[in-house]
């Protein structure tokens, strides 16, 4: 074990600021005795150690997709979530005590709730002044006296804690409506014991899982009727929201649907999903969505998020909602001061857990004294402003004139503002740049109803700020966050995490699921982008290479070949206009002369409809909306393309070379990624739907391709450079050489890609597939009959089997036109098309969005 | 007096529909004055789901919701109400001035719990400087509160032109200030929101106002319309009622049928239906008396 010299050594950069309270030590010398077990164990990984492994943590929560978005970010992008390789200790006497006053908080609130949706005897007894309770807009009127059969009405509570310089743990805020952080905390437990369980030796640390136990089961217990098994699904806003990949882990953890708005409807007084076999039934919503957007019928009339009637739902006590409609009354911070004497009516009791201090404008008094101390408090709203606009002011950071403007403005709403008492954080460590720095954390403990009361979960999401100052933290504005220990002293040897995350695909393994509509269409949608992303990718790496074959520098006939073919690239991925330009003549000649501006606009501008970073962004897109539908591993893959993109781009330049690099790159991960697919994703309907938009794809791209290649016959040289283009281009000319062993011609390289029955890329196969999955669509109505789309993938099939390939290589013999070809080609792909529109019309119904009807003006 | 009162909504949609969920408040509240004998719904395709329950406010409401394909609903209200003719007398109108009932209300603690609730402001009906101004002119030192309410009606009713639509229902009470233009509803936000002003509580109400057709002419069908005006709660006097849209104490020819903080609280028939597409929407309302009593 390493003596006290090398911890110190570790140690060296971590002065805390003195005014602070420091959570290491015991007292002004004695560091405490599990920080001392856990540096020991650091500090024998020794320095280099540890930054390879923080490293290790980073790639691995990146890999595993964790992230956080931002909102407004122009770029769309989100934030890798990002851990310090120190977590927050916390030992085994003080969580008794931080569990107790949790506990205590947790059910005064349920009281609290049940009793301003109810009675009300808190305002009619003068202890809540009514204004604050009928001036915050969570107060939801239509809630009020709506009869819910639980016991427990807060389902879920989180409260934001920070340690004083006295060493003792303030309430900073409430959270009550759907709070957020619980995913993110198993998943830093998740990297910190797979990268460093090192670090665990020696000390007892509490395990996470039995809170989700508790949380699935606390789910369980609010489902109308007392219903067994019920069907519970997590209300996500969907993949722009900060969060979503919490709703989409802790779905794939939970075993839950995840859903969005539009995948649910209420009729007959139930809440159905839409699957893409009918309506099922919805018990219990999880719902990581603010109340007043989830029912436009009833609360924010034009959210596009909930749904209409929802509220309704709840009135008939045909659904139970977590936390319930209303709850946002909660996150009230005007509350703060009232707790004691709430605390006194309920219980009899001191409120255990102090809350920061806090003064309620709404009285006369402590707004005069909050306008007097401006300048040392932080004034807060008492409800949570629009994402992106902050709620909390620290009155130090304001000028004089902007003190004039905030005590008007409390002036003239004095309920909706309070002032806080700026509190000073503890420090605590953290490893940064190598280095062990004093920083600030910020502690959200989560409870879940149990019973008759609440279980806390033993550990949390620590945040770590390093502005000293800085009372707002939140990963909107950046931080580091921390595994949280919660220290057992019960003699249990550590059992390390173990889970396996239930994704989507895996989970009909225990039940039968059956897919939303809206996670269909975005399979089907992966598979489409999949295929258009590899095949516009090979067709302009072919034609590229045409380019780069010839020198640059063309003559006579292959001029011909050359514009046939950059004719295409702009046709098959509908860049028009591209090379298919009505430019005067003179421009147009020197844009086909040089190309390559327009290779590279169509390559990296994803801003163009149609180029191939276009292309990868719907992809990314339409794999993200599903992300609780891929493994770990697919995850990585998409990393990778991902970053091996944003390096290319960076560097996008004309080189020619480069740019074919780029292409064959992201060719190799798209194979990578197509392939985890197959394994790992199970062959049911959402197989089936991913791979139909696949099959499609190809088999409108081939159509396409030959269409806009083949329209008249050329002389021998550039029809042979043609057919080996083509043949490149769907990487069938080694399949090619191998079956006929024969010079390349227009009839046999038909036979291959249209009619040969055992070829993957030919038409004729694809379309046998499509015609399968389409058979294996779930139908209404009479089983016996074809549906629409059978009927017309039956005909492109039917198409197929009546032609040959003599017959379509007929050019006119006036025209020369190859208008036999043409029309067939033409006819084919309008079925294609149609079974697509069809396939898109029958099963994804969520695509009606909710519509507010007009109301009447008055006059 | 008797009413029969016929208020009809049709939709008709750009396409077929085959889910739509609606709340209405069409049905007469039973008031002091006021006894409503009868309320029928009649919706057109029937609907597969009808529910009905008290709001917050004791407003009826009721919740419907068509299954079916449809492309035209259809939502007649039928009521028939007796409004009883009362005439505010000299001695009754309370002469306490407004900042006593401000302050009254203030340090009141659990008496006018009720009424305290339509005291703060909302979302639609801020007070803005230009509205605080505004109604100061009306609310002097010492006057009473039910004359300078009256005052405050009297002002709405010269200073604004009744211009229809200028503004819809989601027009801000700024725009209505600035431009001193509007229908009943925004003339009934503005009154409340100068009560909220000066902290005096005020609600809005819904309902029916009967026209008369001009002396001889035969009274046209459909000419009516909905109407919106303000209440002030006067201790000593209750709610009183203030139409600013025609300057008058609302009398017999003014049916309720309820009230809220604001006409969001209230409205008549909202819905929302699964489409793409857009809708036209047609209202005709019918006041008739039936027989005077």
């Amino acid at each position: 074990m390493p003596d006290n010299t090398s911890i110190n050594t570790l140690l060296q950069q971590y002065i805390p600021p003195d005014r602070s309270h420091n959570e290491i030590y015991w007292d002004d010398k004695n560091i405490r005795p599990d920080w001392k077990l856990f540096f020991s164990s650091l500090s024998s990984l020794g320095e280099n150690e540890i930054k390879a492994r923080s490293q290790v943590i980073l790639r691995l929560l990146k890999e595993n997709g964790v992230a956080y978005n931002v909102y407004n970010d122009p770029s769309g992008e989100s934030r890798p979530w990002e851990l310090d390789t120190i977590p927050q200790l916390i030992t085994a006497s003080e969580w008794k005590k931080i569990n107790a006053g949790l506990i205590q908080r947790a059910e005064l609130f349920n009281l609290l709730l049940k009793d301003i949706y109810g009675p009300q005897t808190l305002i009619k007894e003068g202890i809540l002044p009514q204004e604050l309770i009928y001036m915050h807009p969570g107060f939801i009127r239509s809630c009020v006296n709506i009869e819910l059969p639980a016991r427990q009405h807060l389902v879920m509570y989180a409260a934001d804690m920070a340690r004083g310089t006295d060493g003792r743990l303030w309430v900073i805020s409430d959270r009550s409506q759907a709070p957020s952080g619980y995913g993110y905390a198993l998943e830093n437990r998740f990297a910190m014991s797979s990268v460093l369980p090192e670090l665990f030796a020696g000390l007892q640390v509490n395990r996470l899982a039995p809170f989700f136990d508790s949380l699935q089961l606390a789910l369980t217990n609010i489902a109308p009727r007392k219903k067994e098994d019920p069907r519970v699904v997590i209300l996500t806003p969907g993949p722009d929201n900060e969060t979503y990949f919490e709703h989409a882990y802790l779905a794939a953890y939970l075993g839950l649907t995840l859903v969005q708005g539009n995948d649910l409807m209420v009729k007959d007084n139930f809440v159905w999903l839409k699957t893409i076999e009918g309506l099922e039934k919805v018990d219990v919503i999880l719902r990581r969505l603010d109340d007043i957007y989830c029912d436009p019928l009833e609360l924010k009339s034009d959210s596009l998020l909930g749904v209409a009637g929802l509220l309704q739902v709840v009135r008939k006590g045909n659904v139970a909602i977590a936390n319930p409609l209303g709850s946002s009354i909660i996150e009230n911070a005007g509350l703060v001061p009232f707790l004691p004497s709430i605390a006194r009516h309920f219980f009899g009791e001191d409120l255990l857990t102090p809350s920061i201090a806090t003064w309620w404008c709404g009285q006369p008094k402590e707004m005069k004294y909050v306008i007097d101390n401006i300048k040392h408090l932080v004034v807060r709203r008492i409800y949570r402003n629009v994402a992106g606009t902050r709620s909390a002011i620290d009155g130090a950071s304001l000028t004089v004139e902007k003190i004039k403007e905030l005590t008007l403005e409390i002036k003239a709403n004095p309920y909706l503002y309070v002032g806080q008492e700026k509190i000073h954080f503890s420090s605590t460590p953290s490893f940064v740049d190598g280095k062990i720095h004093a920083g600030h954390s910020l502690l959200r403990s989560f409870l879940v109803s149990s019973k008759d009361s609440f279980v806390a979960m033993p550990g949390g999401l620590t945040r770590t700020s390093y502005q000293a100052n800085d009372f707002i933290i939140s990963n909107q504005s950046g931080d580091i966050s921390k595994d949280t220990w919660v220290l057992s002293d019960e003699e249990n040897p550590l059992q390390p995490v173990k889970f396996q995350l239930v994704t989507d695909s895996m989970q009909t393994l225990q039940t039968k699921r059956s897919l939303p509509s809206h996670t269909a269409e975005n399979l089907f949608w992966v598979g489409r982008n999949t295929e258009r992303v590899i095949n516009n990718s090979r067709l302009q790496r072919t034609v590229m290479q045409y380019i780069l074959q010839n020198n640059n520098s063309f003559k006579g006939e292959n001029i011909a070949t050359r514009d046939i073919l950059l004719q295409a690239v702009t046709s098959c991925t509908y860049t028009y206009p591209g090379f298919a330009t009505v430019d005067e003549t003179e421009k147009k000649a020197d844009l086909f002369a040089n190309p390559w501006a327009e290779f590279s606009d169509i390559l990296y501008n994803d801003l163009r409809n149609g180029s191939l970073a276009n292309n990868l962004s719907m992809l990314k897109r339409s794999v993200y909306s599903v992300r609780n539908f891929w493994s770990l591993d697919t995850w990585r893959v998409l990393r990778q393309i991902d970053e091996g993109w944003d390096i290319a781009k960076k560097t996008a330049s004309t080189d020619h070379l480069g740019m074919i690099g780029t292409i064959e790159t992201l060719n190799i991960y798209m194979f990578a990624f197509l392939g985890m697919n197959r394994e790992s994703v199970r062959r049911e309907q959402g197989w089936n739907i991913l791979d139909l938009g696949r099959k499609l794809e190809q088999a409108i791209y081939i159509v396409s391709l030959l269409r806009n290649i083949f329209q008249q016959k050329q002389n021998e040289q550039v029809e042979y450079e043609l057919l080996d283009a083509v043949l490149i281009a769907t990487q069938s000319r080694i399949t090619y050489r191998y079956t006929y062993r024969d010079h390349l011609q227009l009839p046999l390289m038909l036979e291959l890609l249209m009619l040969d029955m055992n070829y993957p890329q030919s038409l004729t196969y694809l379309v046998h597939k499509i015609k399968r999955y389409v058979s294996l669509l779930p139908k209404s109505g009479n089983i016996g009959l074809l549906s629409e789309q059978e009927r017309a993938i039956l005909e492109a099939d039917t198409m197929l089997k009546q032609t040959n390939s003599l017959q379509l290589s007929q050019a006119d013999e006036t025209s020369g036109e190859y208008a036999e070809l043409q029309i067939f080609l033409d006819d084919l792909y309008g079925l294609l098309t149609h079974t697509s529109m069809l396939v898109s019309k029958t099963y994804f119904k969520h695509t009606l969005s909710q519509k507010q009807l007009f109301t009447a003006n008055f006059s | 007096m008797q009413y029969s009162i016929t208020h009809n909504t049709t939709y008709k949609y750009n396409e077929i529909v085959n889910l739509c969920h609606n709340i209405a408040i069409l049905s007469p509240r039973n008031t002091d004055t006021q006894t409503c004998h009868s309320f029928n719904i009649i919706i057109s395709p029937v609907p597969q789901i009808m529910e009905s329950y008290e709001d917050f406010y004791g407003n009826k409401v009721s919740y419907f919701v068509v299954e079916q394909e449809h492309a035209q609903l259809s939502v007649t209200a039928l009521s028939v109400v007796e409004k009883k003719a009362v005439k505010i007398t000299e001695e009754a109108i309370s002469k306490e001035s407004w900042e006593s009932v401000r302050d009254t209300l203030i340090a009141s603690s659990g008496d006018f719990l009720y009424e305290k609730q339509f005291t703060t402001a909302t979302e639609i009906t801020v007070p803005s400087e230009a509205i605080k101004e505004y109604a100061a002119l009306s609310f002097t030192p010492g006057r009473p509160m039910f004359e300078a309410v009256h005052d405050q009606m009297k002002r709405i009713y010269k200073d604004f032109a009744f211009t229809p639509d200028f503004t819809t229902v989601s027009t801000p009470l700024s725009v209505v200030m600035e431009e001193r233009k509007g229908v009943c509803q925004d003339f009934a936000h503005l009154g409340i929101a100068c009560l909220h002003s000066v902290g005096l509580p005020a609600r809005y109400i819904s309902g029916y106002l009967e026209t008369l057709p001009p002396p001889g002419k035969p009274k046209l069908t459909g000419v009516d319309a909905s109407h919106a005006w303000f209440s002030a709660f006067i201790p000593g006097m209750g709610w009183v009622d203030f139409d600013p849209t025609n300057n008058q104490l609302p009398g017999e020819q003014y049916i309720t049928i309820g009230w809220g903080r604001n006409y969001f609280d209230i409205i008549p028939l909202r819905g929302i239906i699964m489409s793409n597409n857009g809708h036209e929407l047609k209202v005709s309302v019918d006041v008739r008396r039936l027989s005077a009593s």
